[in-house]
Formats: C-alpha cells, structure tokens, sequence
C-alpha cells in the first residue's frame, strides 16, 4: 500500500474526471457529487501519506521507481520529502474547499468545470511528487491546460486575453526549462555514460561553473514566472481577477507555489555554484516584490487585484527565505508557502462570496458591511489578520522565521524586508476599513445575506489552520526540517566543487549513492536537536 | 499554587471565546458574569500568586512555567511560557485590578449599547493579550501581546465603526504601531543573532559577556527596541495616533489608553534593562525624548477643549516622565509612576466618562459648567485624581514624580536639564488638569436646557470603580516614599532584584549623606511651590477672571492656534509621508506596472507577432515567388563557393 499510495493519489483524480465525464451533462448534481466525492477521497489519501510520513527520516519517502520509457532512460520515479508533503496535503485540501464553493456560482459548462478542476488536481499532486525531470515537466504541462480552460471560459469579462496572457509567460518560461532540461540529460550521459532524468541521480553530477549559471537562468526564469518573482509578475493581476474564484484559490493557493518549490526541488540542489551567484540578485528581487506588491496592492480599487498584488509581495518574502540560505529562512519560506496557500485562498474565497451577492469586486461599491453581515466580517478580519502576520496567526510564524533568516543572511535585507510588515497591515486595514467599516452608503447592499452554512463549511478549516499553525507550528515546522536540511547540505557542497576545480581532486560524492554518509551527519544533527 | 499561573492569562480568554463565538447572543447578564467574573478570577489569582512570591527569599522570587513549545527551527526556538518575578507581579496586579474596575464600570457605561456583548469579548481579549506580554517569559512571547493589545485596541478604537472617524484613528493606531514593531522586530533579531536566544533570563545574563557596553551593536538593539516603546507608548515620533484613539468608548480609554496597554513600552525597557544599562548612549536618547514628549504633549494639553483629548494629551505627557526615568536608568522611579498613573489616570478618564455619560455624550468642556452639584461622587473623585496628577504631597502622584524628578537630576545618567524640564511639565499639568476641573465642574452651567434636564449622577456600577480608584490615588503611592522621609522604598526594594543597576543610585544618594539630602529636599519644596503657583493661575484665569483669559487669548493668538492644532504634527506627517507614498505606489501602478513592465513584454509579443506577419507574406503560394528566392539562392551560394 505504502508504496502505491503516491500513485493512487496523483490518479484518483485524474479517475474520477473520466467517471464525470461519462455522467451525463445536464445531471448537474451527479457531477458535483461525484467530483466532491472524488477530490474528498484524495484528501484522505493525503492525510494518510501525512500520518504514514516518517517526520525525522531525511531522504525522499515512499519511493517509487519504475522504467517508463526505457530507451530515452525517462522513469516513473516519485518520492516525497516533507516540503513536497505538506504542499500535497494543502492541495487536496484547497481542490475539496473549491469544488464546494463552485456549487452554485457555476452554471454553464458544468461538466467540462469539474473536469477541470480535478485534471488540474493530478497535475499539481504530480508536480510535488515527481522525482524524474521529464515527469516533472509532463506534470508541469499537464496543469496548465485545465487552469487556462478555467480562466478562458469559466472567467470574467476579459478573460480571453488573461488566459493567453497566462499561458504564453508559462510557456515562454517552460520551453527555456525544457532546453535546460535536455541539456542537462546529455551532460549526464557524458558524465556518467547514462541517459537519465533522475533527479537524484543528476543532483551528485558536477556541473562545471559556467554552465551552472546559464541553467540556473534558464529553471529560474521558468519558475520565477510561476512565483511570480518581480518583474514578471504581470499576468498574475490579469489572471486573478479575471479567473473564477476556484481558479485564483488554486492558482495563489498551488500554482505560485510550483516556481518556489521548483527553486527548492531543482534549482538550489542541482545548480549550488549558480545559487550562490545569484542569491544577492534574488534577494534583491524579493525585495523590491515585497515593497513594490504592497505599494501597489495599497492603491488597487478591485478587491481581487488588491489580494493579487499582495501575493507578489507575499511570495517575495518565501523567495527571500529560500535565499537566505539557512534553516530559518528556508524553513520559514517553505511553511509560508503553506501560510499563504491558507490565507491568500481564504481572501480570494472571501471575495468570491461577496462578489456572487453583489456582482462588483470594486471597493468602492461596498462598506458598512458589518453591519448587514457580522459573519462574513468576523472570517473577513480574522484572514485580514493572518494576512498580515499578526503573532498567534500562520502568517506570523512564516514571515518571523524568513526575517529572521534573511537578517542573518545579510542585516540589510532583514531591515529592508520589514518594512513590508508595515506596508502589509496598510492595504489589508485599508481596504478592510472601506469594505467592512463605515456607513451602508449602497442601497443594494442594504439587503445582503450573511454567510450560508455551506459558505462557513469552506472557511472554517482555513481559520483552524490558521490558528493551527500560528499557535502550535511544530508538527509542520518538523516536518519540513529534514528536507530543508538535505537542500542545505546540498548547496554547501558550492564552496566543495570549487575547490575540486581548483586542486583537482576526486570528484564529490554524488547524492544517491553517498547517502549513508548524508545521512549520518544529518541524523547527527536532528538527534542534538530532540 | 504556581502550577496555576496560566491561568492568569487563560481565563480571560476564555471569556473572550465565549462571548465571542456566540456573538453577543448570550443574555447581558451572563455577559456581564461571563466577562467581569473571568478577570475577576484573574485578580484573585494574581493577588494570591503574589503573596506566595512575597513568601520567597529575596534571591529566589521567581515562578517559571512553560506550557508548550512554539517555534523551532535550526538554532532558534522559543515556548510558550510564563514568568512572574516581582517586575511581572506588579503589572499583573495593575492590570487585573485596575482592568477588573473597569469591566464592572463598563456594565453601566455600556448598559444601552447594542454592541454589548462585543465589547465585552473584545475587553477581555485585551485582558488575556495585556496579561500575556507582562507574564511572557520571552522576547517573542510578548511580542505576541504586544500585537495582541494592538489589535484589541484597533477592535475597539474603531468600536463604533459606523464613525469613519473612529475607523480612521483605529486604523492610525495600528499602522503607527507597526512601524514601532518594525523597530522591535529589528531589536529581536540583533538580541537573537548575538545572545542565541530570546529568554529574558538568558538574555539578561549573557547581554553583559556578548555585547561590548556601548557598543553599536547593543546601542542600536537598544535603540530599535525602544522604537517599538515609542511606537506603543506614543512617544515623539510616534505619539500621533494616541489623542485620535479617544473616538473609542471611554472605558477603553481608561483602561487601555491610559493605564495599561500604553506602559507597555516602559515595562518592556524595565524589564530589559541589563540591555540598556549596557547602551548609556541609548538610553540618552530615551531621557531626551521622553523629557520633550513630556514638555510638549503638557503644551497641547493646555489648548484643548474636549475633555478627553485633554486628558489623552496629559497621559502621553505622563508616559514621557515614565520614560525619562528609565531613560536616567531609575527603572523602578518609572515602574512606580506606571502605577500610580494606572491608578489616577483611569480614574480620570471614567471620571470624565461618568460627565459624558451624564451630559449626554458631550465632551466639550465649553459647553460644560458647573456640574458639581450635580454629579457630586465624580467631582470628588476626580478631584482626587487631579491633586494626584499634580503632585499634590501625600498623593500618590506626588511620590512617583518627585522620585523621577530628583532621580532625573541626581542619576550618574541624568542632568540639571532633565530636572527642569520635569518640574517645568509638573507645573503645566497642574495647569491643565484645574483648568479642565474648573471649566467642567464650577462655572455657569452652558450646557443647552435639553442637555441639563438629562444631567445625573451615574449609577453605582460606574461610581464605585471611581471611588476605590479615589482611594488608590490617594494611598498607593505610599508604597514607595523617598527616603529622605526616613521610611524604607518598599517598591524600589521589591523590584531590586530584576533592576539593573537598582542598588547603584540608593547607595549613591547615601552614601553622600546630608548634603544630597538637604538638595533633595530642596528640590521637592521648588517643584511644590511651582505646582502650587500653577494651581493659583488656573484659579485665576478659569474661575476668578474669566476675562483675563479671553484677552490673554487674544493676545497669544498665533501661539494659541498653534497649540489648538496640535502644532499641525499630524498635517506635516501628512504631507511628508502619508500622501508622498500614495502618490508614489499610484505612480508604480499606472506607469511602472501598467505602462513600462507591461508595456514591454507586450510590445515583445506584438513584436513576434508583427516580425511572424512579415514572414508570413513570404508564403504567398505563388509559385513564380518561390522560383526566384530559389534561383537567388543559388546564385548566392554559387557566388559563395567560387568567390569565398
């Protein structure tokens, strides 16, 4: 069971979308059920690959490794780390809490919606678990098919032009990956006279110091678009505002998410030398994301591209964690991943409701809403809150534990990245204010209806993990520990084949086969730590 | 018993969640239980705790417990617990005491609001954050009540959000107090990357063996630690938001914007002061700023005319005297006032809460008068808490003051300058508290006949907090008279064993003998006689000669309208930040964002698409077309291989 449980997984959605397309498409019920159904069982299925998960064990966890394509050495080889399991863990979750928001917002296309949304679910769970760089990128294509059907047709009024918008920024940065990504393949086969995708076998590969930095670009690019780290952050505004809300809760929610955990899982392993290089750059990216995402975000008059920009300011603080390049800042920047899957998918549901009763997500049409909806007010501040860090809330740990990191890293980026704290409480309070506070100024809002049960259903786990994981973090932070410790170890090795270069000495260890000896020392280490 | 110390702050909080989640739906009786009884069991268990730390040695009086670990990572780890020693002890009992009072005045003030039990849930909210950052037993601990006290006063700032008024100072209250928290975060992650830990007990001991005293490392630590104090003691830079909080219902004045919740940046620098003993350039700084905070905030005061704002001026003037005393390193003079003024500063905004009350919610003291008679048991008690404010002798305001003003002069850390600056504050608080007793209390009543039919004395729930604050005012502060009086510090002695440097001016003012005794003496009766002139010319302008005071006004226009506008800080801050960083993020949206950023990668895709159009043509289909390129090829290639 262990062994097939990443599969069952990945596929069990991609199962249940054949199941509703084979039901008729005017039983509307039956295909929501079904994909409820669907995407609740996978759920489960991630909380029992979380609950079998070895929390102290270091190394990649229910591996599994088949030959694919054997002639072109592409395996079907999936594995998970703790990085790579809470992110599924927040997938499955976020994929049920959408469907159950759709419910009534979509009315036409239904069946070709629910396809969408479960397709796109197997692409995300197999782009946290590949292990093989060609399934990796299979993966990463895949869900971009069904996000850009969900925007181009289940979006707003310019949708079209969001959806290209979307798709030519990913592609653009995909086809750079796949080059890379070939030419590491021959690389490998000169180094080893083996054609391979294996990750783990491609990360004990030494890749002399230029090529490094033009790979390094080429990945980065591709994912950097994902993230989306500053200056390509611009689709992100359109897409979020024209999307459906299902679509921005899995595009903020996960989909940002692939360009950071693609930084983690190949960049920073495969490319140590390059990583370095490049880190005050990053850092200096990430930064100017925070301050320019919350400078912009304060003055947005659409509730949704408020949040959107806020994200790119969010997503710089994990940018500038995993760049610190130490345990704080990485373990800070992987749990905010987290954070701000939770928060950021509670805003953008939250605007959802509103906008289904009033049909305007503009800021301007709204205000004195507590009054007419309580409820509703009570969710909105706690999110607001926990966007904006407040301590006993997810994003305060996150964003602590990244400062904390980046001050180390370099005290000015830690003073500078700060700052953002403050410009965060400014556009959240800001808006909350006009929004929520103040006088019922519109008649149509005289009459608004407070939170349905089926709408209290979908926030209610998102606060739980948001005073969850604000007020006891130490089974995620744990869980994250190990696997932030073997990509530190592995960029350590920089300064390693430098020297190799230099003195000429035997080539260093590669990871899959040396992995007693990782492993000893990282036991060490997490044995001290208990 | 210690085993129970959590509970301190856990009651609260489950007063909190209950009123809470059920959204006010409870009956307001229960409420009331349900709210004043949580932190009625808190001050019961404070003043039991209290006693069993009273019952250890000197050396050992501290009650550590940990309740779960919080955040680790790598290196860095922090839990989840609690710490009463003596500092903690005395802020616990502040704060139950003096925020029990106010929950049971609030069940009278509040009696008709629609939002009752709202505002109960969110007191006790603050009950549970105040607790947490005084009992915290580290930096981050209390960073988390820190917050927690801003957010609850934001919630009730803004209670009445239907005010844009209220929701804007909220609002400011927040953001404000980011920027301070900007500066402790900044102070955290110095503490933390130098000492390896953020426990008070750890910090405090290792501080001396890992930061050189006065250094730049522990000058800026210090420094950024006391921008988060400016931050939430609205202190000069960021004292702005605090007389706009006054939108927030009375009570919540009292209790979080006077008596607690803005000393929490005095406890913080008391409770780090082996940090700041260590940075004598920080703590410069600090007297300075607390000396002109104290100066300049007594100005204002004199110019306003809503009895609150007059009042909220006086406590940041109040909190700034609390800060030179730390900033001269005589932490326990500060922590002593922080008391006392708990004491006699929320009687007077409850005070000024029950004349509200009972005019109908006017708080213009122009339109007031004469309400002596009429709301007898509030000018008594208010009364009492001016001669408090001034200095009264006896009083315990008297105490703490003069302990700040004759440390301010005789501290290795203070000067000649500190002290007058602080008697020269003395005297204008004396000032402005009688000219607010006048103009409310004795005088024509000018209130309009609608107002003066309504006029009452408020209902026992709301006079009796008033009169066990009268007493307090009166005798608290005999806990800590000078030793010139011939009688022990009680508090300075207790809090010795968490003060840095506590022993250090006790010994230097005995061991000098008579002659710092004569000077102290002296020093005291100069500041008497100079509250006591204060006192006569609020008399005389207010009371005696109304007329003087028009035709003084007139005289001192400009300085007058000056002062009415708060020395126009809020319109500068305006005009040099508030709108320079609106314009500037509309200037990225518009034209960095939309237009260059944009405009680029579209301009890249109309490019390719325009570079694909031209291309295109090329594919005409006639054949004619692709038999000349062909033929031009050859030729090239012909030409290439013959000539090249």
């Amino acid at each position: 069971m262990e062994s097939l449980i990443l599969s069952l997984l990945i596929f069990f959605p991609l199962l249940g979308a054949i199941l509703v397309a084979l039901v008729p498409s005017n039983q509307h019920s039956t295909i929501k059920g079904v994909s409820l159904i669907v995407s609740i069982i996978t759920m489960i299925l991630s909380f029992a690959v979380y609950s079998w998960f070895d929390e102290v064990a270091t190394g990649m966890q229910f591996e599994v490794n088949y030959s694919w394509v054997t002639s072109l050495g592409i395996n079907y080889h999936l594995g998970i780390d703790g990085i790579s399991l809470l992110l599924l863990v927040l997938t499955t979750i976020l994929t049920v809490l959408c469907i159950i928001s759709s419910w009534n917002s979509v009315t036409k296309g239904v069946k070709g919606y629910f396809v969408s949304m479960l397709l796109l679910s197997t692409g995300m769970l197999g782009v946290f678990c590949a292990l093989d760089l060609f399934l990796f990128y299979v993966f990463w294509e895949v869900m971009l098919v069904p996000m850009y059907f969900l925007i181009g047709v289940w979006g707003g009024p310019r949708r079209v032009y969001a959806a290209i918008k979307f798709v030519l920024f990913t592609m653009f940065g995909s086809l750079l990956m796949l080059v890379a990504l070939l030419y590491i393949y021959f690389q490998y086969q000169a180094f080893s006279g083996e054609y391979t995708f294996d990750l783990l076998k491609i990360m004990g590969m030494p890749i002399a110091n230029q090529a490094q930095l033009w790979l390094f670009g080429a990945f980065a690019l591709a994912f950097a678009i994902k993230v989306p780290l500053w200056p390509l952050h611009t689709w992100l505004p359109d897409a979020h505002v024209q999307a459906p809300t299902a679509g921005s809760v899995i595009l903020a929610g996960v989909l940002l998410k692939m360009g950071t955990y693609g930084f983690i899982r190949i960049c920073l392993p495969l490319f140590p030398d390059a990583t370095i290089t490049y880190m005050p750059w990053i850092c200096v990216l990430a930064i100017i994301a925070i301050i320019y995402g919350a400078l912009v975000s304060m003055v947005q008059k659409d509730i949704k591209s408020l949040v959107a920009f806020s994200s790119v300011s969010h997503m710089g603080f994990v940018m500038l964690g995993l760049f610190a390049l130490n345990m704080q800042g990485m373990q800070g920047a992987v749990l905010q991943m987290i954070n701000h899957g939770v928060s950021t998918g509670a805003l953008f549901l939250i605007v959802g409701m509103i906008y289904e009763r009033r049909h305007t997500r503009m800021i301007a049409d709204f205000g004195g809403i507590a009054k007419v909806m309580p409820v509703f007010s009570a969710f909105f501040m706690i999110v607001t809150l926990s966007s904006i860090g407040l301590p006993f809330t997810n994003g305060f740990v996150g964003e602590f534990l990244i400062l904390l990191g980046a001050f180390k890293a370099n005290y000015i980026y830690g003073v500078v990245a700060a700052s953002g704290v403050i410009l965060a409480a400014c556009y959240m309070l800001w808006m909350y204010q006009r929004v929520i506070f103040g006088r019922v100024t519109h008649e149509e809002n005289k009459k608004l209806t407070d939170l349905t049960g089926r709408e209290k259903l979908v926030l209610i786990p998102l606060v739980i993990l948001i005073f969850w994981i604000g007020i006891y973090p130490k089974p995620f932070l744990r869980r994250i520990e190990p696997a932030v410790k073997v990509v530190l170890s592995q960029v350590s090795r920089a300064s390693t084949v430098q020297l190799n270069e230099k003195f000429e000495l035997e080539p260093v260890p590669v990871y899959g086969e040396t992995g007693e000896v990782l492993e000893k020392t990282l036991t060490d280490n997490t044995g001290a730590n208990r | 018993m210690s085993e129970y110390l959590f509970l301190i702050p856990l009651l609260p909080l489950i007063g909190f969640l209950i009123n809470g989640l059920l959204l006010g739906r409870l009956p307001r009786p229960v409420i009331t239980i349900i709210a004043c009884g949580s932190v009625a069991l808190s001050l019961i268990l404070s003043v039991m705790l209290f006693v069993e730390l009273k019952s250890l040695p000197v050396d050992s009086r501290v009650i550590e417990q940990t309740l779960l670990p919080w955040i680790s990572s790598g290196d860095f780890s922090v839990n989840i617990g609690f710490l009463l020693d003596p500092l903690s002890a005395v802020m616990i009992l502040v704060v139950t005491g003096v925020g029990f009072l106010i929950h049971v005045y609030s069940v009278g003030y509040m009696a008709h609001d629609p939002g009752y039990g709202r505002f109960f849930a969110y007191l006790n909210l603050f009950t549970f954050a105040m607790l947490t950052l005084v009992l915290a037993d580290n930096y981050l601990l209390m960073f988390v009540g820190w917050e927690g006290v801003g957010l609850c006063s934001y919630l009730l700032i803004g209670f009445w959000y239907h005010k844009k008024s209220a929701s804007d100072a909220g609002k400011k209250a927040f953001i404000v107090n980011r920027i301070g928290d900007f500066g402790f975060l900044i102070g955290l992650f110095i503490i933390f990357w130098n000492v390896g830990s953020l426990e008070f007990d750890v910090v405090m001991k290792q501080a001396p063996l890992v930061f050189a005293a006065g250094g730049a490392l522990i000058t800026t630590a210090c420094l950024m630690l006391f921008l988060g104090a400016t931050g939430k003691s609205a202190q000069i830079p960021l004292y702005v938001w605090l007389p706009d909080a006054m939108e927030g219902p009375t009570p919540v004045s009292a209790l979080i914007h006077a008596a607690t919740m803005v000393t929490a940046g005095v406890y913080m620098i008391a409770r780090s002061s082996s940090l700041f003993v260590l940075a004598p350039d920080a703590l410069m700084v600090i007297a300075i700023i607390g000396a002109c905070t104290a100066l300049f905030a007594a100005t204002i005061g004199l110019a306003q005319n809503d009895i609150k704002r007059v009042l909220a001026y006086s406590t940041v003037s109040q909190l700034g005297y609390m800060f030179l005393a730390c900033g001269v390193a005589a932490f326990s003079a500060g922590i002593f006032h922080l008391m006392t003024h708990a004491f006699f500063k929320a009687l007077l905004f409850l005070g000024a809460g029950s004349v509200i009350h009972a005019m109908s919610d006017e708080q213009d003291m122009r339109n007031m008068g004469g309400l002596k008679k009429h709301l007898p048991i509030t000018f008594m008690t208010m009364f009492v808490a001016t001669l408090a404010i001034s200095g009264i002798p006896g009083f315990s305001g008297f105490f703490s003051k003069d302990e700040i003003l004759w440390k301010a002069f005789s501290s290795d850390h203070g000067h000649v300058i500190f002290w007058v600056i602080g008697v020269a504050t003395a005297g204008l608080t004396a000032f402005y508290m009688f000219r607010l007793i006048y103009l409310t209390f004795y005088g024509n009543e000018r209130m309009s006949d609608e107002a003066k039919h309504h006029l009452h004395e408020s209902p026992k729930s709301m006079t009796v907090p008033l009169m066990v604050l009268a007493v307090l005012s009166l005798v608290g502060g005999l806990v800590g008279m000078p030793h010139i009086f011939g009688v022990t510090n009680y508090f300075e002695e207790w809090l010795g064993p968490v003060m840095a440097g506590a022993h250090e001016p006790v010994s230097h003012a005995l061991a000098s003998g008579g002659g710092d005794a004569s000077m102290e003496w002296l020093l005291m009766g100069l500041s008497v006689a100079l509250v006591a002139v204060c006192i006569f010319l609020a008399y005389y302008f207010y009371r005696k000669n109304l007329k003087a005071t028009t035709s003084l006004a007139e005289k001192l226009s400009g300085l007058r309208t000056l002062l009415v506008n708060k020395y126009y800080v809020d319109e500068v801050y305006g005009a040099l930040v508030v709108r320079p960083t609106v314009y500037f993020s509309v200037f990225l949206w518009k034209i960095i964002d939309v237009i260059v950023i944009d405009g680029c990668i579209n301009g890249m895709a109309r490019l390719g698409g325009d570079i694909s159009d031209t291309l295109r043509h090329s594919q005409s289909g006639r054949l004619r077309n692709y038999a000349t390129i062909f033929a031009a090829g050859v030729v090239v290639l012909v030409a290439y291989f013959v000539f090249g």
